[in-house]
């Protein structure tokens, strides 16, 4: 298990047993934000450059205080600042080109990208939004950040031999975002890989890729990994060898028919585990999220346990994600007491220092 | 000598315009898509587009012009989204791409629809008489793209779905080629089980029959090569012209054809369409050198220079491009001549 889950451990939490609650990181955008934009984007409006940042930082705080509210212990800013999950970061990194939106399904594009020489660094990707988010709360904030084989893959290539040695480099620079980020004084990220799911037997790039990314990055500082709905049957127990802290599953969504997969051989990493679905608009009731955390800790014991939604929330209706959040951390609660009082069987003990 | 045509697989993208104004008249959400009863405002926006990528065709010179299937949200599970006896279900995914298309459920008899005939006729006013290309999605992709709720089994419902085809075939305009495209025989190949790779050709076969006699056929794979007796059967069916996809697995596709042989025309996918690094007219017209030479037993009639895959992954500033480039490399190709 991780030895830096603690610093994350509120110091007036209620209870002995601790089940850290969090969120993936995106979340629905007030509808006036997306206005907002739009008055930006057109020249004949009058909202200038200041009044764009002056709605996105309101937006950040109104959403990380949302999160706050639902008593999470982790809180993100649901991603206010972002458009888009590679089309951000493209924009930042040298190398990349935009030739136009490309349908995704029906008329959802996306402005996808092309490589076109060799990416470098050039401004910060997140440090603004890091240090805007912990300074409007007091709860510890978690970044998410799209890892490189996503960047890679969901590009057009016109400049790499493959997909490897392109993810490769954008790995370095995902390093050197870690590495600032965590000089502003962040503690928890997350590396995002929607894209493992589509070709899964690429799990070995990801691996080296966080091999890079983790290179340096001091041990109290917590990486996780994000991989969406897919055949985990495919890349687990390789990922066990990659140098993260934490694992964050789509499972809810499944209905956790592949729960099994991540029990032989045992899993030693920590577990993040979607207890409520984001695709979904129905809110699962709190028992209903009590005995999904319990689906967790059939894998790993409390000590290795976060508690999180399947996936960014932003597709949902803004106070179906609210309610979804606030239930989670009600269940995860009442789930911890039920563990203090003895009341939960716990299948898995922790694994000792030894292992 | 091997007459070279330059020529597509079709499913383009939209104008960038069309894209916004479609996305304002039509919606962003499931139900919003193409159903085949759309407003005249929605017909006008596509009428318009047609015209504009029909030109866009003409003016880089390619050989055949298609319609461009901007109509098909769906893309190749489009003729199955629009017809009465499918109901359009949950979004899926798109071969190993990211893309998705509502997932057709056939709940009903496939009987005739008429839907991409009508785009055809639309299509046959802006082009001449020699030039008009339809595509189509080949019957094993179709039904490998839909799910079945209404025939039950398997070998039943690949033939009602190659039937269904081959009555929309039979109801084109008069086309100078047919374009049937078949990824899933690479992407999820029928097993030699059962006889599914013969039943795979025969389907083929029904839906290549239905265009008249004057139309060549050329049926197109992508995504790799064919598995070995895949291709063998799939030469046993009646058309024109087999389609290789020489952007993902030229080594493969090569020894198909040399080891099996292969149609008198051949279809070369030499331009990729999914990258949108714009292929040099000089190298387009080498690698279609580069086929011949490395295919001494074959001497092909008509070489299509294709790019491997349908168009809509690109920009459309890219897509332009792209057939600016392959008409080029026909006229490279008969300078030298």
């Amino acid at each position: 298990m991780s030895q830096n889950r603690d610093q994350f451990r509120p110091p007036n939490h209620p209870n002995d047993h601790f089940l850290l609650t969090t969120v993936v990181g995106s979340y629905p955008k007030p509808k006036w934000v997306d206005r907002a934009r739009d008055l930006h984007e057109d020249p004949e409006a009058d909202f200038d450059d200041d009044a764009w940042q002056e709605a996105k930082d309101d937006a950040s705080r109104l959403i990380t205080d949302e999160h706050e509210r639902a008593g999470l212990d982790v809180v993100v800013d649901g991603e206010m600042r972002r458009n888009e999950m590679v089309e951000y970061f493209a924009h930042r990194i040298e190398g990349y080109e935009f030739n136009g939106p490309v349908k995704v399904w029906g008329h959802n594009t996306f402005d996808k990208p092309s490589v076109v020489s060799d990416v470098e660094y050039d401004e910060t990707w997140l440090v603004e939004e890091y240090e805007f988010t912990a300074s409007v709360t007091d709860k510890p904030v978690k970044v998410p950040i799209t890892g490189p084989y996503t960047l890679a893959n969901w590009s057009f290539n016109e400049a790499y031999e493959d997909t490897e040695a392109l993810a490769h480099d954008l790995a370095d620079l995902v390093n050197e975002e870690v590495e600032r980020l965590v000089d502003a004084g962040a503690r928890y990220v997350q590396i995002d890989e929607p894209a493992l799911a589509t070709t899964p037997d690429d799990h070995a790039i990801v691996g080296d890729c966080l091999e890079r990314i983790a290179d340096g990055i001091p041990e109290d500082v917590r990486i996780g990994l994000h991989v969406c709905y897919g055949d985990y049957s495919r890349i687990y127990p390789e990922i066990l060898d990659f140098p993260v802290d934490e694992f964050d599953l789509e499972l809810a969504n499944g209905d956790y028919e592949q729960l099994d997969v991540f029990k032989d051989p045992e899993f030693t990493a920590d577990l993040a585990l979607g207890v409520v679905d984001a695709h979904v608009a129905e809110v699962e009731s709190v028992e209903q999220i009590k005995e999904n955390i319990q689906k967790g800790l059939e894998v790993v014991p409390p000590e290795q346990l976060t508690v999180s939604p399947d996936c960014g929330l932003k597709l949902l209706p803004r106070e179906v994600a609210y309610e979804k959040m606030a239930n989670l951390v009600t269940a995860a609660r009442e789930v911890e007491e039920e563990l203090d009082a003895g009341e939960i069987d716990v299948e898995r003990s922790a694994v000792t220092a030894d292992d | 000598m091997t007459e070279r045509v330059a020529t597509t697989p079709g499913v383009f993208p939209l104008p960038d315009w069309a894209k916004d104004d479609l996305a304002d008249l039509k919606g962003h959400q499931k139900h919003d898509l193409i159903d085949g009863t759309e407003s005249e405002e929605i017909v006008d926006v596509y009428d318009q587009a047609r015209e504009e990528v029909v030109a866009r065709q003409q003016t880089a010179g390619l050989d055949r012009a298609v319609e461009g299937q901007l109509r098909w949200d769906d893309m190749l599970a489009h003729p199955l989204a629009v017809h009465d006896a499918v109901e359009t279900r949950g979004i899926v995914r798109y071969y190993d791409n990211n893309n998705f298309y509502r997932d057709p459920v056939v709940t009903g008899d496939l009987t005739f629809d008429g839907d991409i005939a009508a785009e055809l006729e639309a299509a046959s006013e802006l082009v001449e008489d020699d030039e008009l290309q339809a595509v189509v999605p080949g019957p094993y992709s179709l039904s490998d793209l839909a799910t079945d709720e209404h025939y039950g089994d398997e070998a039943d419902f690949l033939d009602a779905v190659a039937d269904f085809l081959a009555g929309e075939v039979e109801a084109f305009p008069e086309v100078e080629t047919l374009f049937v495209l078949e990824p899933s025989l690479v992407e999820n190949p029928p097993g030699e089980e059962a006889d599914e790779d013969e039943r795979a050709s025969e389907a083929v076969d029904a839906v290549a029959g239905a265009v008249g006699s004057d139309t060549d056929v050329v049926v197109q794979t992508y995504w790799g090569a064919l598995d070995e007796k895949v291709h063998a059967h799939l030469l046993d069916a009646d058309f024109d012209a087999l389609g290789y996809d020489f952007v993902s697995n030229s080594e493969d596709n090569l020894y198909n054809i040399n080891e099996y042989g292969t149609k008198d025309s051949i279809a070369a996918g030499v331009v990729d369409g999914q990258n949108t690094l714009v292929e040099d007219p000089e190298k387009i017209a080498e690698r279609a050198d580069w086929l011949e030479e490395n295919t001494p037993a074959a001497e092909f009639e008509t070489m299509y220079l294709t790019p491997n895959t349908e168009l809509f992954y690109l920009p459309y500033s890219t897509f332009e491009e792209k057939l600016a480039a392959l008409g080029e490399a026909t006229d490279i190709a008969e300078v030298k001549a």
